[in-house]
């Protein structure tokens, strides 16, 4: 049994800055992940990270509106506030760190343009931000010697006296279980895109957070808030970052147009996801697609310029299209992108489990509400990491010794058991197919009651056929089948936690748009819809949005 | 269409030894070879084990042997390297031990990575960001293009022969530090890398930047640094004696005066490496390998040494 104050679960970028700033703090932590720290999905984001610097004349407030007014008022403004008044310190930390930021000709940071945003204040890494921070990130933890579980899996949170206590999780190189106690416990787990087929998310992106939170008591909040990115690739659904667009692309449609014209002709191409999405599914609905897909177009901003800034964008369009973007125009489309509903916390990161805490993508505290504007997320995560770092430590000192009944591990490690001694049956691969499918069909860009109770009527039986799953692999050593089985059983409950909030909420808002209820409700709905266990069954209550300054209006791109 | 898969595998718990399974797949035109193995794995055969995560070649978890060379499966389409259908054949990375199957254990790996100092140093923090011109931090994209897959350390021949070699990746990572413009250890750094296992043991010979999926070119990095070792006073090396011998032996004979080259490159002074070197010499001579004492002198030599004297003296004007 391994001991430690701080247990992190996770190591994107959420999950690495709590640890820095857990071992900054004193405690003693541990991370731990399921893949190499630099193999985390934080890598995949593109385009930049958002951040008002009042030193080049912006301002915190205009970003705190612009994310507002992006989440449709469904964020909690209290944390908006937050997020966009420590943005500007959570950039310049990360510069000093050694982040390789692209600079301006006075040789100070460098911005570009951005969704939702008439201020450009994105601050970027080529075309590469996610994956220059993270690696940035995990040099800071070689730098503090930063205890690892690499390559651990967590199966089970445990609880004492309805106190957080520690995680079992197994070696995945060598099957070896262990029940690792720790007096608090931060969730980074990301996000759980696999949920949807396709999706742009990375295989790993599979909810355990979100489960494993929902297991030990803790709700989800607007859990049918699923961004649905408007550049996506059609088939894989691999990610084109929207920098392109910020940096001037156009959007087109099988007749040549720019058709955000009709629908933003403020913002164009660059109003918040959700409403490019939507507008990009009138234009492919109503006959101007080709193939199902409109056409992002970088023709006009040159090889030169393409290639400097936009440099994975073009490695991506060659690799898997075999399209030069300075050349012809990609053929692009709506795909799942991130979910902004998440585990609920408190400004701090806090769940209501006693020293259970959450960041980043799998928490909801709530910033992005009914839609995240681009290059938040990454800000998302350094703030509130850092946070939840922070007010662990008191929590800590305060909590008292853990005595954790060793039977904790045995019971699971029988659990574990069981499922690789069942007889043959079906594969996890099989069911996970069906559901990515089902939500996908279900809980898309549009949806209506018909559509989501159809997919909870599919979660439900999905559910029910778990225990028909089998794992061919009986190993110890590397078992990825069992590992992809566990997952999946986490995904079951988020798959059916997100139906659940979409078919509470009443109205349309943000990416939750309904076909039968078009219109935002706000004399009803300016709340949170809230997904929690109640025994074996799931139970959906709300609760009220923080409004501070900003009074909701409409919204217009 | 259809794909035949041919694939190493190795299981470290029923002792068998490693051995090839073939595997017969549909997959569509544009599918890549990591589409490929997903599908034999979640469809025909779920012992299969291997890395992967993004799809999109940026976390680095599935670089393999395709054909024999390290690749990204996930950015090779199965058409590109079997446009008739030929078998392709799948193996871990060398240079690395085999866990099971795909999955290589990268422990040295890390270690080596971490052996570079691997994070910016500073004797200060600003209270804003550095100054730095954007062209001093767009050259080091290049580096930071890097997303740690090993291909380069798997098609290493430095590697091959002394795994005790700092290797490719490791030492582009340490590039990244040394030409950064923030960062406050330069020399430090520079001293460490000219020891034994550092930059002077690249063999130059292109392999690594070869198969780099990201364009990082670790070689060019190992090479550059030779240079700012050298700048910085970092002389007392068979590296960089070797490089003054080589290019005088030119500069003098139009040719390469070998035995010249490695007495000079061991150092006249250094009695024990001179021992080792006759060893060497002793063991070369019975099997012929030695080469004449003194150099022939080649038609044309001057020739020869014009070029390099232009050379030299263009390098000069730069």
């Amino acid at each position: 049994m391994s001991k430690h104050d701080l247990l992190i679960i996770g190591a994107g970028l959420a999950g690495l800055r709590a640890a820095v700033e857990g071992v900054r703090q004193g405690l003693n932590v541990a991370v731990i992940t399921k893949v190499h720290p630099v193999r985390s999905h934080s890598n995949a984001a593109q385009g930049g990270i958002n951040a008002a610097l009042t030193d080049r004349g912006d301002d915190w407030e205009d970003h705190a509106l612009a994310t507002i007014k992006g989440s449709d008022y469904l964020a909690d403004q209290d944390a908006v506030e937050v997020m966009c008044r420590e943005a500007g310190e959570a950039i310049i930390e990360l510069e000093n760190m050694g982040v390789i930021f692209s600079r301006d000709e006075e040789g100070k940071l460098g911005t570009r343009a951005f969704g939702g945003q008439k201020k450009a204040r994105t601050y970027f890494v080529g075309a590469i931000t996610g994956s220059a921070l993270l690696h940035v990130l995990y040099e800071q933890s070689v730098k503090y010697n930063l205890h690892i579980y690499e390559e651990w899996f967590v199966t089970k949170l445990i609880k004492q006296d309805g106190k957080i206590a520690g995680a079992i999780a197994f070696d995945i190189k060598t099957g070896q279980m262990e029940l690792i106690t720790a007096k608090a416990v931060v969730l980074a787990t990301g996000g759980a895109g696999r949920v949807f087929e396709p999706s742009t998310n990375a295989l790993i992106c599979t909810g355990d957070g979100l489960s494993l939170a929902m297991q030990v008591g803790a709700p989800l909040m607007d859990t049918e808030m699923i961004q649905y990115h408007p550049t996506t690739l059609a088939g894989n659904g691999i990610l084109l970052s929207e920098a392109a667009r910020g940096d001037g692309a156009y959007l087109i449609n099988s007749e040549g147009d720019r058709f955000m014209e009709k629908y933003a002709p403020d913002y164009m191409e660059l109003a918040s996801r959700d409403v490019v999405s939507r507008a990009e599914q009138t234009e492919i609905d109503e006959g101007r697609g080709v193939d199902g897909c409109v056409y992002l177009d970088l023709r006009h901003l040159g090889k030169k310029f393409i290639e400097e800034r936009l440099g994975y964008l073009q490695e991506v369009a060659l690799e898997f299209r075999g399209i030069d973007l300075s050349e012809s125009p990609i053929p692009i489309k709506p795909g799942m992108h991130y979910i902004m509903g998440g585990i609920k916390t408190d400004l701090n990161g806090a769940t209501n489990i006693p020293g259970l805490y959450a960041a980043g993508e799998c928490a909801n505290v709530s910033v992005h509400g009914a839609n995240r504007l681009g290059a938040n997320s990454l800000l998302d995560t350094i703030v509130f990491g850092r946070r939840a770092a922070v007010d662990s430590v008191e929590y800590i000192k305060s909590a008292g010794s853990l005595n954790v009944d060793e039977r904790e591990l045995s019971k699971e490690k029988s659990r574990i058991q069981n499922i690789l001694d069942r007889p043959k049956g079906m594969r996890s691969a099989e069911l996970r197919n069906k559901m990515g499918t089902a939500m996908t069909k279900g809980i898309g860009v549009w949806r209506d009651k018909d559509s989501i109770t159809e997919a909870i009527t599919k979660m439900k039986n999905l559910r029910g056929q778990l225990p028909n799953v089998f794992i061919e692999n009986k190993g110890k050593v590397f078992n990825t089948d069992l590992v992809s089985y566990l997952e999946l059983e986490f995904m079951v409950d988020v798959a059916e936690s997100i139906c659940h909030g979409a078919d509470k909420r009443l109205e349309s808002r943000g990416a939750h748009f309904r076909t039968d209820m078009k219109s935002r409700n706000d004399s009803d709905w300016l709340k949170h819809t809230l997904v929690q266990f109640a025994g074996e069954e799931l139970n959906t209550t709300t609760s009220d949005v923080t409004i501070t300054d900003w009074q909701p209006t409409e919204r217009v791109y | 269409m259809e794909a035949q898969i041919k694939v190493k595998r190795f299981n470290p718990e029923n002792g068998a030894k490693p051995f090839f399974q073939d595997y017969s797949i549909d997959v569509s035109e544009d599918s890549t070879i990591l589409d490929g193995l997903i599908k034999i794995r979640e469809e025909q055969d779920g012992t299969l084990a291997l890395r992967c995560s993004c799809r999109a070649s940026i976390c680095g978890s599935c670089s393999m042997k395709v054909n024999g060379s390290a690749k990204l499966v996930c950015k090779t389409r199965i058409k590109e390297v079997s446009p008739q259908g030929e078998t392709v054949t799948v193996e871990p990375m060398s240079n690395f031990p085999v866990i099971k199957d795909l999955v290589t254990e990268m422990d040295s790996f890390w270690s080596k990575v971490k052996s570079i100092d691997p994070y910016v140093k500073t004797n200060f923090e600003p209270e804003a960001e550095h100054i730095a011109s954007n062209e001093s931090m767009t050259h080091l994209l290049g580096v930071m293009n890097c997303i740690m897959c090993g291909a380069c350390v798997s098609e290493c021949t430095a590697l091959e022969v002394d795994s005790t070699f700092t290797g490719p990746a490791a030492l582009a990572k340490a590039y990244r530090f040394v030409a950064d413009p923030r960062d406050e250890d330069k020399k430090e750094r520079l001293g460490k890398l000219n020891e034994s296992s550092g930059v002077w043991d690249c063999s130059r010979c292109l392999a690594c930047v070869e198969v780099c999926p990201k364009d990082v070119a670790p070689m060019e990095r190992i090479v550059k640094m030779r240079d700012l070792a050298i700048e910085e006073g970092y002389t007392n090396t068979s590296g960089f004696r070797h490089t003054e011998s080589f290019s005088d032996s030119i500069k003098k004979h139009g040719r390469l005066d070998e035995t010249r080259l490695a007495l000079e490159s061991t150092g006249l002074l250094n009695i024990s490496g001179l021992i080792d070197l006759a060893v060497i010499g002793i063991k070369s001579l019975f099997k012929g390998k030695i080469p004449p004492p003194l150099p022939h002198k080649p038609k044309e030599a001057d020739k020869v040494t014009n070029i390099a004297k232009r050379l030299d003296s263009e390098e000069s004007e730069e």
